[in-house]
């Protein structure tokens, strides 16, 4: 009890101190990513106060402005630092507003992976037994088939129940789900073989015999402990579900040039790349690399610094 | 004859909250055909000795200071290509698990072959007819069918056997077995730990027994090293430690035995619990936990002092003292 | 040994019949096979017709049974889009495909696995490094964007290498390749180093950290205690302990480069099943979607079968008599 007021300084205090931060400080990629990282965070979420157009305003465009190059070229002009499309958007807007749909398709995307792994995954680990079997079979049944292509088969038959106007105004929410179905299994499978670990241990048998209830143990004392690889695998996941939706859209099942993200707007400018217009294709690209990339980098560096045996 | 002497040896483990002092320069030596046993708590520092001595410290680990002697010649300095060649053919390692020390996907003979070959110019032939001899010397039945087996068809025990005969097959001088019956079954524990005594006896081979059962030691050693916090508290023949323990710390160990046919109880009876590394007190390491402690034990370090026929690493026996 | 691939294969017969389930479900209950092939215009007596003709009439378990009946023999109907039997499209797909796929893992296997066991052995010299920001890269570009790239710099600035298409090729009976003509065999590289890229990424940075699980184990430690040299080490023990988790992942990562084909064959316009795939979903065309999933997990399930043997020949523990299942990956 007496204890009680070193821990006075408080969480943040705590925090700064331990190995976590400590081994963060010292990593410049784990730096380096969580800036680009948080650029990219920023741009998109504020793209419609800071980006220099509005993409999305028709009355704005201006044909006599398409196909414009970067700023930097000889031709560009300064309005649009990175050139303009085939309908005279500006690109940088474009990417940043791109960059804003790609994210919230990923985010959400892996916060329903999230939702229906980790629910599989605690049952099918508390429980045991056939449900345990069952659920585990059509993981690693559903884990053989590449999520590229699960997430293309759900759009496929969404785009085949739902009519055309609808299915274009539910677009994101397809591919939300789509992605979300393709994803799931990996996380079931951690959070079972954490719970499996989690079941044995004195503790869920304490609160066992003070007779709470399974729900209420999951939920309360087993989640808390196996948080830690959940959150790698989310890391490495968002990754994953930004370049799933990127590469859907960019195969033209995804998003729609009237909401275009960073996939599509490759893929629009993939019909120009032979005539010159590269930038077209360029900078969404570069975008997109760079957002991934620092989300992958952030991954990996999690997963190490959680998992000191890997070090 | 002394063939490994350690003198003053500290090894260090660098972190960011500063260097833990893992093992705080210790000194002992084994002589040729003698049985040293090293006895602690985990964590007092005895498997990182082995480590040490053998060269396989773990990164970050290093050896700080002192310097380890082998037949005479330095050793903890050599690189790691004439540590390799002292590997396996002078100084032979027993690890603790059976179930993990064997490469699973490797034949036991394959194993034994490469390890026979690495240290001896034999033929295959050779080497092969050697191994079998070893796997029949560590009581393998059937060993000339049973040689082309995996691991996995072996029992724990007869793992370890085969883990002993790797260890020996290419007899070295000195083995260093790290807690090798720890993993086993306890009626399993007493048929290795005499096998190891036979062979030791029938090679002239030396041998550091590492464990935290006493019970072994009382039965095994010819003379024992108690180490505490990585340092040692006492060492010496192993009747007079056992019967007459002079440092308070074996005397609390030695309570621990109950009598060497229940050799169950373990190191539980002293209070409190051996300090963290980090959190080692100055003056004597023990004084937190020793009734005997006076003073002195919480400023001043007791290096080994003489107590009658051991000798302990503490203030009780410092003659100089007791004339003032 | 033949009890165990039979085991096998009676364990893929449940997963297909679900997977056909799901086709033909697909099949039966999205979009509506009749409107599709009748257009705008018709009777309703040529409405009952073709309803009759495709035995929509009857009871659902013997339109599924039909299905199945007719899928295991190649059967999948009309496609919508090009009104042609989808046997024979995806019969013609196909070879592009294969060869594709094909040259792709070897690609990846033959680069990724050294790359990964070196990157495992020697982690902190500066090539591993290289390798390793080498691989995130590979891992963090999508394979599309490699391939627009790979277009940009081979194909549109240096005009070295055709950027679509599979060039000329030779029949065989059924088979088409490119592998005789030069211009099939330049046609192939570009596709080829776009799908193997990521998967050669993958794979290595997967061997790469099985190499460091198994480094760490405790007989490598007590290999070294022999006094073992890091050769044989590294080459005797900890490569061939490494090699059978790798093997499941390999399996795994073929399968990926399938997935990952509709993309590259989407980008480079390569004849393939993939592409027809693509073409099929943006027109809902539901009898090629479903003749395609069952297809694939016929492949999928050959590469489960094929890993099952490698490991077979690789681990002595799984040979024997009684084999303990619960442990089996």
């Amino acid at each position: 009890m007496s204890a009680a007021h070193k821990t006075a300084p408080g969480a943040v205090a705590r925090l700064l101190d331990s190995d976590f931060v400590y081994a963060y400080r010292r990593s410049p990629i784990a730096i380096a990513a969580s800036l680009v990282a948080a650029i990219c965070l920023l741009a998109a979420l504020l793209a419609p106060w800071i980006a220099p157009h509005n993409p999305f305003d028709l009355a704005s465009l201006n044909l006599l402005d398409s196909f414009k190059p970067p700023a930097f070229l000889a031709e560009g002009e300064r309005a649009f630092p990175l050139g303009t499309d085939d309908q005279g958007r500006d690109l940088l807007s474009a990417i940043m507003y791109g960059a804003r749909i790609s994210l919230l398709v990923g985010i959400l995307a892996v916060a329903l992976a999230l939702v229906v792994g980790i629910s599989i995954g605690l049952t099918a680990g508390y429980l045991g037994g056939t449900v345990d079997a069952i659920l585990m079979r059509v993981a690693d049944v559903q884990l053989t088939f590449p999520s590229i292509l699960i997430a293309l088969l759900v759009d496929g038959i969404a785009r085949a129940l739902l009519p055309r106007e609808m299915h274009e105004a539910l677009e994101i929410y397809v591919l939300v789900f789509a992605i979300g179905i393709a994803l799931w299994p990996q996380f079931a499978r951690t959070v079972r073989g954490s719970t499996l670990v989690e079941r044995g241990r004195e503790y869920v048998m304490a609160a066992r015999v003070i007779g709470l209830s399974s729900p209420r143990i999951m939920v309360s004392h087993i989640l808390p402990n196996v948080l830690g690889p959940v959150l790698v695998i989310a890391t490495i996941n968002l990754g994953q579900a930004i370049l799933t939706e990127a590469t859907l859209s960019f195969l033209g099942v995804g998003l729609p040039p009237t909401q275009p993200s960073l996939g599509t707007l490759i893929r629009i400018g993939n019909d120009f790349l032979f005539s010159g217009e590269w930038w077209i294709t360029v900078f969404p690209g570069i975008g997109l690399a760079m957002m991934v990339l620092a989300i992958n980098l952030l991954g990996d560096w999690l997963r190490d610094a959680l998992n000191p045996r890997l070090r | 004859m002394t063939l490994l002497d350690v003198q003053d040896l500290t090894v260090e483990f660098p972190t960011r909250r500063g260097t833990l002092r893992a093992i705080d320069s210790i000194s002992f030596s084994i002589g040729t055909g003698e049985i040293l046993g090293v006895v602690g708590e985990s964590g007092a520092g005895k498997s990182l000795t082995g480590a040490a001595i053998i060269g396989l410290l773990e990164p970050p680990g290093r050896i700080a200071g002192g310097q380890i002697l082998f037949a005479g010649k330095r050793i903890d300095n050599l690189s790691q290509d004439r540590m390799r060649a002292i590997r396996g053919r002078q100084i032979g390692a027993i690890f603790q698990d059976p179930l993990t020390t064997l490469d699973p996907l490797v034949s036991i003979g394959r194993q034994l072959v490469e390890t026979i070959q690495t240290h001896l110019r034999l033929s295959d032939r050779d080497a092969k007819a050697r191994a079998i001899k070893w796997l029949e010397e560590v009581g393998i039945p059937a060993a000339r069918a049973r040689i082309d087996a995996y691991p996995h068809e072996f029992s724990g025990g007869m793992r370890q056997r085969v883990v002993i005969a790797l260890a020996l097959c290419a007899e070295p001088r000195l083995v260093i077995a790290d807690e090798p019956t720890t993993a086993l079954d306890v009626s399993i524990q007493a048929q290795i730990i005499e096998l190891l005594k036979r062979l030791a006896r029938d090679h002239g081979t030396s041998v550091m027994l590492v464990t935290h059962d006493m019970g072994v030691i009382a039965e095994t050693c010819d003379r024992v090293a108690v180490m505490y916090a990585g340092r040692i508290a006492e060492i010496g023949p192993v009747v007079e430690v056992v019967r007459h323990p002079k440092h308070p710390y074996s005397e609390g160990l030695m309570g621990s035995i109950p009598s060497l046919e229940h050799r169950v109880a373990r190191l539980r009876q002293i209070d409190g619990a051996m300090p963290r590394l980090a959190a080692i007190p100055p003056g004597c390491p023990y004084n937190p936990r020793c009734p005997k402690v006076f003073d002195r034990c919480r400023v001043e370090r007791p290096g080994l002092l003489e107590a009658d026929a051991t000798r302990a690493a503490c203030w009780l026996y410092d003659k100089a003292a007791a004339h003032v | 040994m033949p009890a165990f691939i039979l085991s096998r294969i009676l364990q893929a017969i449940p997963v297909l019949l679900v997977v056909g389930f799901i086709s033909f479900a697909m099949f039966a209950f999205v979009g509506d096979p009749v409107t599709a092939m009748l257009g705008q215009d018709y009777t309703e007596a040529q409405r009952i017709a073709l309803v009759h003709k495709l035995g929509l009439d009857q009871p659902f378990f013997v339109q599924y049974a039909k299905f199945m009946w007719a899928a295991a023999q190649g059967e999948f109907g009309l496609s919508y889009r090009l009104a042609r039997p989808v046997s024979g499209l995806i019969l013609e797909r196909l070879p592009a495909t294969v060869e594709l796929a094909m040259t792709s893992a070897t690609l990846a296997l033959l680069i990724g696995v050294p790359m990964g066991v070196y990157t495992g052995i020697r982690r902190n010299s500066f090539a591993s490094r290289a390798f390793m920001v080498f691989s995130l890269l590979g891992v963090s570009l999508p394979t599309f964007l490699i391939g627009i790239l790979l277009i940009l710099v081979f194909a549109v600035l240096l005009g070295w290498l055709p950027s679509f298409g599979r060039g000329e090729v030779v029949h065989f009976s059924h088979w088409s390749t490119g592998f005789f003509t030069v211009s099939g065999l330049k046609a192939l590289i570009l596709p080829a180093v776009t799908l193997g890229l990521f998967q050669m990424t993958l794979i290595m940075r997967l061997v790469r950290s099985e190499m460091l699980e198994v480094l760490r184990s405790d007989y490598i430690k007590f290999a070294r205690a022999r006094g073992l040299s890091q050769r044989a080490i590294n080459f005797g023990h900890a490569l061939k302990n490494t090699l059978v988790p790798v093997i499941t992942i390999v399996g795994l990562q073929l399968g990926g480069l399938i997935g990952f084909s509709i993309v590259t064959e989407t980008v480079f316009q390569w004849p393939g099943m993939g592409l027809l795939l693509v073409q099929s979903i943006q027109v809902a065309d539901i009898p090629v979607m479903s003749a395609y999933l069952l297809l694939i997990s016929v492949v999928f399930m050959g590469i489960n079968l094929v890993v099952d043997l490698l490991y077979y020949a690789v681990d002595p523990r799984l040979r024997m008599t009684r084999r303990v299942s619960a442990n089996a990956p």
